[in-house]
């Protein structure tokens, strides 16, 4: 059994190896598919492992940098990583990052910090599940109807009423396939990133729905580009939890072992998926990080964490099944198409 | 490739910058890595934490990225020998 457990350097503890491969390997298939770091899912695997969690912040930080990645690489390839889309919207991410984290200092002084942040935390992940379920309801009506857009049938297209605001400079991006004000996705990276900077959390999670319905970004576009800013701001958070000595980096690279294969899994199952798969598959996976975090509030520890890792397994899953049934298809036609 | 790599370096650069103005800051908690019961690299990123964060957390951003690469490349020309066409989709919503 001493083979399964290896010596971290830093925290000096003995933690079981394989464990952290597939957190890796989980959190690689589903950040790949739903283009998020998943900081929220890694946390309470690492607890579990026993790692201190002095580290798992920090730890958990630099492998989803090294992750994302991973799956930015193979997103580039599909085309579907806008980088000019992407470096527009860092700049409204840096700054409101920064202002979220002054917001939490201030709330800080007055003492009332973590149950603010709790629950705004759970009334924007409310928020994100209704639009998504919503959003789909519409598009289900909508195609009865037989209401087309150019990428098939949509729900909501607030994105639409925004794109009607010019203020310049006017900006294209080639691989959205949209224009608008150069302002658009200033100001909504400038919120998300306040979020995130408040909560505490990468954005991922309130980047990729902005990024759909507010910018108007195609959903398999939207994944790219958000997990090319999720390594960016993986790095930047690795940098400064390296800095607090908050990092575990052989942990770090046991992970990012098992992330490669989860990447590729999760990033190539998004070729086989319509956009909507993915919308309702995170929508899910939204609703029940808001249940874990209501069910910590209320000191159900256990549970909250079961609630967690089970939806990570069935979603993980779900997603190899998409991945695989999909690359068999694929396979199968070529085979059959080729002379014999 | 190149233009890639290129962003990638000038907007970790961008982001590095902020970070750099705060390095002064310290934390509450001290945590001190034990480095008698460790030999070869991993006692000198042991030592390196203990004696110069700044280098060590350098260290650790530029490994962390090195080896996603890498094992982004690796993954890559794994994948492209299985057949499936990992260059092109088709986007459809609904």
């Amino acid at each position: 059994m001493e083979f399964f457990y290896m010596y971290m350097p830093i925290a000096g503890v003995d933690v079981f190896w394989p464990g952290l491969v597939l957190i890796g390997f989980s959190v690689g298939v589903i950040g790949g598919f739903f283009g998020m770091g998943g900081a929220w899912m890694v946390t309470p695997g690492l607890n579990i492992l026993g790692f201190p969690m002095a580290f798992a912040i920090g730890t958990d930080m630099a492998h989803i940098a090294g992750k994302s990645m991973i799956s930015t690489i193979r997103h580039s390839k599909f085309g579907n990583v806008d980088y000019k889309l992407g470096l527009v919207m860092l700049a409204g991410t840096m700054v409101g990052i920064e202002i979220g984290a002054q917001l939490v200092m201030y709330l800080e002084r007055l003492g009332i910090v973590g149950s603010v942040v709790r629950w705004v935390y759970v009334c924007f992940l409310a928020l994100i599940t209704f639009m998504v379920f919503y959003d789909y309801a519409k598009a289900v009506s909508n195609k009865k109807k037989g209401i087309t857009g150019e990428h098939g049938t949509e729900g909501i297209t607030w994105y639409k009423t925004l794109h009607k605001i010019n203020i310049p400079p006017m900006m294209h991006f080639h691989r959205a396939g949209i224009t608008c004000s150069a302002w658009l996705p200033i100001l909504v990276s400038l919120l998300t990133g306040i979020l995130a900077g408040f909560l505490g959390i990468g954005g991922g999670l309130l980047r990729m729905p902005a990024l759909v319905y507010l910018i108007g970004s195609p959903t398999h576009v939207s994944v790219g580009t958000d997990l090319f800013e999720v390594m960016i701001s993986g790095l930047y958070g690795a940098f400064t939890y390296s800095m607090k000595g908050r990092i575990e980096l052989v942990a770090v690279f046991v992970m990012l072992t098992g992330a490669a294969i989860g990447a590729q899994i999760g990033t190539v199952a998004t070729k086989y998926s319509k956009g909507y798969g993915i919308r309702v598959a995170f929508g899910i996976a939204v609703l029940c990080c808001m249940i874990s975090i209501i069910l910590k509030q209320y000191h159900f520890n256990a549970a909250s964490a079961v609630l967690i890792l089970s939806t990570i397994g069935l979603i993980c899953l779900y997603i190899c099944k998409i991945m695989f049934q999909g690359a068999a298809k694929e396979l199968r036609e070529k085979k059959q198409g080729q002379p014999s | 490739m190149k233009k890639m790599l290129l962003l990638l370096s000038a907007a970790l650069g961008w982001t590095l910058l902020p970070v750099l103005a705060f390095a002064g800051g310290a934390s509450e908690l001290v945590v001190v890595a034990d480095t008698r019961v460790l030999t070869g690299m991993a006692k000198y990123f042991a030592n390196l934490y203990n004696t110069n964060i700044v280098l060590f957390a350098l260290w650790a951003t530029v490994l962390t990225a090195l080896y996603g690469c890498f094992l982004g490349f690796l993954m890559d020309f794994i994948m492209s020998r299985s057949g499936l066409d990992l260059t092109s989709r088709k986007i459809v919503e609904h």
